[in-house]
């Protein structure tokens, strides 16, 4: 385990105005994450996990707090400074898939490396590989509107891989799958993290995944309630 | 803006457009219709102008014109001779000819012409040699639109004056001369050398000398000018004179303010689809925040996610612009079969490239200035929209002022653009600001109805309609695009539509039961006895018998009229100060006249000035107050006036009105004419009266009212068919913007109708709850587009025809009527897809 913390929030706070009452989602929330750890976020729903993951990414401002990213403060930077950072360092698997509707598996899986500036003839065979890890080796050409619910989540799971990131962040990654596929995906996310240590935030409901994790953060009510390490014998062997 | 030329953005553009191209295309073809309009008339012009620079001396038929009001003195003739050239000439006025073969008559413009005149172009006739062989077998050559409309034929005979002549030949065309020329009057050549036997060259006939010159020197017109100019002076006498330069310049302006204003009218058409491409535009980026915000996820800068959409609009607006541009080009080719009677020349089409590249700049930039809303709206869109959806409109992203600016830069290229047409900023300024204030009152009427169905819904209502009625306001409704649209084309076609019914209103009046319908006129005193003792054996009522004396006005106020016209510091108009004036003198005023000012005074005073009452228009124009004096020229005879009183004339009955009314006892002696007014209880007693004056007094002329009328008739419809052609683009285009903003509403209609369906909608049931909005739209838009056009035609009425509007209810229901027909038909068209196809296919396929 890396000793440098990748991810660091402190204080973190994100209200919502909803009419003339304050709503609380998250309430002085603090961690850090050191690299190449495998963490999972449970809380019962509405607990404020989502958000909390969308703040991590950068993809909201808090109301009040700080979150760094690899060591790089996240306040101060413009949306567009964040968006660099996020395709540079950080992936992203939504609870909703978030594929874009008018483009195929394959070019979905291709658009963070084709952001980056790289031809799509050359990012086209990793995203070919990709996919095919990921079981859908016959699935390219399709459409998001062609694909199950769970082949979608498996090709946003590819294109969160494909710029390997530093961290990544995954919100119900295995929610829509059956047992076996999802314990594709776990093994492919650990995977991940041992081969090119990269650091996992999951949020989960599965109770079994989260054992799997290395350090397991309770939400409750917008406050992290338990914040613990896991010694079973396969976060044990991680270690 | 270097995003916008990344290779990634083209490729990601065109992945993202690949799937929708069906609606994209739906989506710009708003503006095709208006492109092509602007192109088809913009090359129009363009070809026109160019025919008119290249036969601009036929359009003269000379190098140079000398015209006088009276036969040329000598020392003006021999001034023609040392001028030398080649010389032509016509002596040309109004009279009435008759063609004994049916007993038809019918006042023409005659000319008799001596040499080779056009010396360019040509005078084309029926036969072709009969346009050179008239002159030596002395016979005549009669328009051929009245030889068709009186059943004469080539070698029939026309009597013009005492003379009776063979026709020879029927005119088609007159160089220099709208076909349409031959409606006002009709155009019968004679060889000069019988024009004194014809003796219809009395005093008081209004006759115009011509004289042609060629020179084939090509010497320099201007010290001619200078010299015609000093003639003038010494001798007192008009001389107008001609250059082909001038006479291009002329035409160049009478045509160019037809162009003009088609191209305002298909202007609006542009603007239509705008708003159209505004619209579905509007709703489609809506529909892209999440892909944009995924994409900013991954990292996407702001600008990289706009130049998807922008270069999306960017292209299909070209690609829009040049199918419009096409198809303009084509539409040119029927332009002139709409106009070609009102202009002087045959066109040689060209292609412009003009019109091709304004075509392709304006439509991309329509497309691009509508669109511009939405897509900078985009670049605020925040990555969090992928966590979870934002439920408002993407505009409001935007700051008010941010809005402002577009807002104002739109308004601002839409008045530079309209003053571009007209090339006048006040009408660019005017256009803007109406269609500133229909928009204004148009969103207005669609703000104000959601909010009333909004208050008032009658939840009482069976569910389809309830759910019809509230697919009005609810989000994403379609009101106020619809609202826009149909409503501005309705305003623009029934204003068209209701000024041409004002105009022609106003003109039936002679066709009411007492109303004069014939007139004669150039009745010699010795003669006038005579005529009315004819309208007596026929029964015709003398109705008015009044003398008629010309004269012109020496001085005013004590100055020369000729200092006062060349002073450019006076309000005098310079036409009031040298036309002729046509005055009567009695001792009355009749009931089509009101005092305005001053006193009436029957009788002049035997010694002093003669009070002279003056008629509002041209006390107007001459600034005159009463008790300004006045000198005037009869005929060689200087009388002293002064203003006695201004009257109000209603100028549109049928009878001689006069700008100069005279006391009795002052003008008894002048050289003077009768004109007498009647009316023929029906077409055949006129033509009989006409005849048997026209036969006995060949010098009088007469004016068949009703057919004057209907001539009128004739050149309104011609024109307001051009008209209504160009107002055709706006409704078409406004039908296309329907289609498109239902397409549009379809596509956010789509997964609610299949989730109702889903619960157990029959099909019927949305079918219903469609129509009942599509209705409720058509219905208001109609209504509001018709009560705006109301107004407008008033306006028009008021301030620019001066005749009061009174609307035709029969037209509103009918407009009303067909716009809610056609709006419920495409609408349901449009969105047949929603119920015809299973509701899974429809998610898996429309959802994209
Ligand atoms: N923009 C917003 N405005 C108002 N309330 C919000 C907004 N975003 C989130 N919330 C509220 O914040 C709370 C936390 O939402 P969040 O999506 O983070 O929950 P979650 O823990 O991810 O739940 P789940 O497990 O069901 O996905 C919810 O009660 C939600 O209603
Ligand atoms: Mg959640």
């Amino acid at each position: 385990m890396g000793s440098k913390p990748i991810l660091e929030v402190t204080n973190l706070t994100q209200q919502f105005n909803n009419g003339d009452h304050k709503l609380t989602v998250l309430d002085h929330v603090d961690f850090s994450v050191q690299e190449e750890t495998i963490c999972s976020v449970v809380g019962p729903s509405g607990s404020g996990k989502t958000t909390l993951l969308g703040l991590c990414a950068g993809l909201d401002r808090p109301t009040l707090g700080e979150v760094s990213l690899n060591g790089v403060p996240l306040g101060p930077l413009n949306e567009d400074e964040r968006a660099e950072v996020r395709n540079k360092h950080v992936g992203f698997v939504f609870q909703t898939f978030q594929l874009v509707p008018t483009l195929t598996a394959l070019e979905n899986v291709m658009v963070p490396l084709e952001l980056r500036g790289r031809r799509s003839s050359e990012v086209q065979h990793e995203a070919e590989e990709l996919l095919k890890k990921v079981g859908l080796a016959d699935r390219f050409q399709h459409y998001p509107t062609q694909l199950s619910g769970g082949e979608q989540q498996r090709v946003a799971i590819a294109r969160a891989f494909i710029n390997e990131p530093k961290i990544l962040f995954a919100d119900e990654p295995t929610g829509n799958l059956d047992e076996e596929t999802g314990s594709k995906i776990e093994d492919l996310l650990f995977d991940l993290n041992r081969s090119l240590g990269t650091t996992l935030i999951l949020v989960t409901h599965d109770l079994s995944l989260a054992q799997q994790c290395q350090r397991i953060i309770r939400l409750k009510n917008g406050k992290i309630f338990k914040d613990e390490w896991v010694t079973t014998p396969e976060a044990e062997q991680l270690k | 803006m270097s995003s916008f030329f990344s290779g990634w953005s083209w490729k990601m553009a065109w992945r993202d457009a690949r799937s929708n191209k069906k609606r994209l295309f739906v989506y710009i073809s708003a503006i095709i219709i208006g492109v092509a309009a602007q192109v088809a008339i913009t090359s129009f012009r363009d070809s026109l102008n160019t025919t008119i620079d290249n036969q601009s001396k036929e359009l003269l038929g000379a190098d140079l014109e000398i015209e006088t009001e009276q036969a040329p003195p000598d020392t003006l003739t021999s001034y023609f001779k040392k001028l030398g050239g080649e010389q032509a000439q016509i002596t040309e006025f109004p009279s009435m000819v008759l063609f004994p073969k049916e007993g038809n008559s019918r006042l023409s413009n005659i000319r008799a012409l001596k040499g080779n005149f056009p010396f360019y172009g040509s005078l084309e006739t029926i036969p072709a040699a009969a346009a050179s062989h008239f002159k030596s077998d002395t016979t005549a050559l009669v328009d051929q639109a009245l030889m068709t409309q009186f059943n004469i034929e080539v070698g029939d005979s026309v009597k013009v004056g005492r003379l009776t002549l063979a026709i020879s030949g029927a005119i088609t065309k007159v160089p220099g001369e709208a076909a349409a020329a031959s409606m006002i009057g009709p155009r019968v050549f004679i060889p000069h050398s019988i024009l004194d036997s014809t003796n219809l060259i009395q005093r008081g006939s209004r006759i115009e000398y011509k004289q042609y010159f060629k020179f084939s020197d090509g010497r320099d017109l201007d010290p001619i000018e200078t010299k015609l100019d000093s003639l003038e002076e010494s001798l007192a006498i008009d001389i107008d004179y001609e250059t082909v330069e001038e006479r291009r310049e002329e035409i160049g302006e009478a045509v160019g303010n037809l162009g003009k204003f088609l191209n305002l009218v298909g202007f609006i058409a542009l603007l239509l689809g705008g708003i159209g491409v505004a619209s579905s535009i509007h709703v489609y980026i809506n529909q892209k925040i999440e892909t944009a915000s995924v994409l900013r996820c991954f990292g996407a800068s702001s600008n990289q996610t706009m130049s998807i959409f922008l270069i999306q609009a960017v292209v299909l607006g070209f690609l829009g612009a040049l199918a419009g541009t096409i198809l303009g080009i084509g539409l040119q080719y029927l332009l002139p079969g709409l106009v070609s009677d009102f202009l002087p020349v045959t066109v040689e089409l060209t292609v412009s490239w003009l019109a091709i590249g304004l075509g392709l700049f304006t439509g991309t930039g329509v497309a691009l200035a509508f669109a511009l809303l939405p897509l900078l709206a985009l670049r605020k869109s925040s990555p969090l929209y992928a966590l979870r959806t934002i439920e408002k409109s993407i505009t409001s992203l935007l700051s008010r002022k941010t809005k402002v600016i577009i807002y104002f830069i739109i308004t601002l290229t839409v008045m530079g653009y309209a003053s571009l047409l007209t090339e006048s900023l006040l009408i660019g300024t005017v256009f803007t600001v109406g269609m500133l204030v229909s928009f204004g009152l148009l969103l207005l009427v669609a703000k104000g109805l959601m909010i009333l169905v909004r208050r008032f819904f009658p939840s009482h209502w069976t569910y389809v309609w309830r759910q019809g009625l509230a697919n009005l306001y609810r989000p994403h409704n379609q009101t106020t695009t619809l609202m826009l649209s149909l409503g501005l084309g309705m305003l623009l076609v029934s204003t068209l539509y209701f000024s041409q019914d004002m105009l022609m209103k106003e003109l039936d009046f002679a066709t009411r039961e007492d109303a004069p319908n014939l007139i004669f006129f150039d009745i010699q005193p010795d003669q006038n006895q005579g005529i009315n003792e004819i309208l007596n054996e026929q029964n015709a009522p003398v109705i008015q018998n009044v003398p008629m004396v010309t004269m012109r006005l020496d001085s005013l106020r004590g100055r020369g009229t000729q200092e006062i016209a060349e002073d450019t510091t006076t309000e005098v108009r310079g036409w009031a100060l040298r036309r002729e004036y046509r005055s009567t003198y009695r001792d009355s005023l009749i009931s089509s006249e009101t005092l305005l000012k001053g006193e009436w005074i029957g009788q002049a005073p035997d010694t002093g000035r003669v009070p002279v009452s003056a008629a509002k228009e041209i006390a107007e124009d001459l600034n005159l107050s009463v008790g300004d004096f006045l000198t005037f020229d009869v005929q060689g005879v200087p009388i002293e006036a002064y203003v006695g009183s201004i009257r109000e004339v209603d100028f549109q009955r049928v009878q001689p009105n006069f700008f100069m009314l005279f006391p009795t006892g002052v003008l008894e002696p002048a050289p003077q004419i009768y004109v007498t007014v009647t009316r023929a209880p029906n077409q055949e007693v006129s033509a009989k009266l006409q005849q048997s004056v026209v036969r006995k007094y060949p010098n009088v002329s007469a004016i068949n009212v009703s057919r004057i009328l209907e001539t009128i008739n004739q050149f309104i419809d011609k024109i307001s068919f051009a008209i209504q052609f160009m107002a055709l683009f706006s409704i078409v285009t406004g039908l296309i913007v329907l289609a498109s903003s239902v397409a549009t509403s379809r596509f956010q209609r789509i997964k609610e109708s299949v989730l109702l369906r889903t619960i157990g909608a029959s099909k019927k049931q949305i079918l219903q709850i469609l129509s009942v909005e599509y209705l409720f739209l058509g219905i208001l838009s109609a209504l509001t587009g018709l009560i705006l056009s109301l107004g407008a035609t008033g306006l028009l009425g008021y301030f620019y025809f001066d005749i009061t509007f009174t609307p035709n209810l029969w037209v509103i229901f009918v407009g009303t009527a067909v716009l809610t027909g056609l709006t419920i038909l495409i609408g349901m068209f449009n969105s047949r897809s929603i119920y015809k196809k299973t509701p899974l296919e429809v998610l898996r396929k429309e959802a994209t």
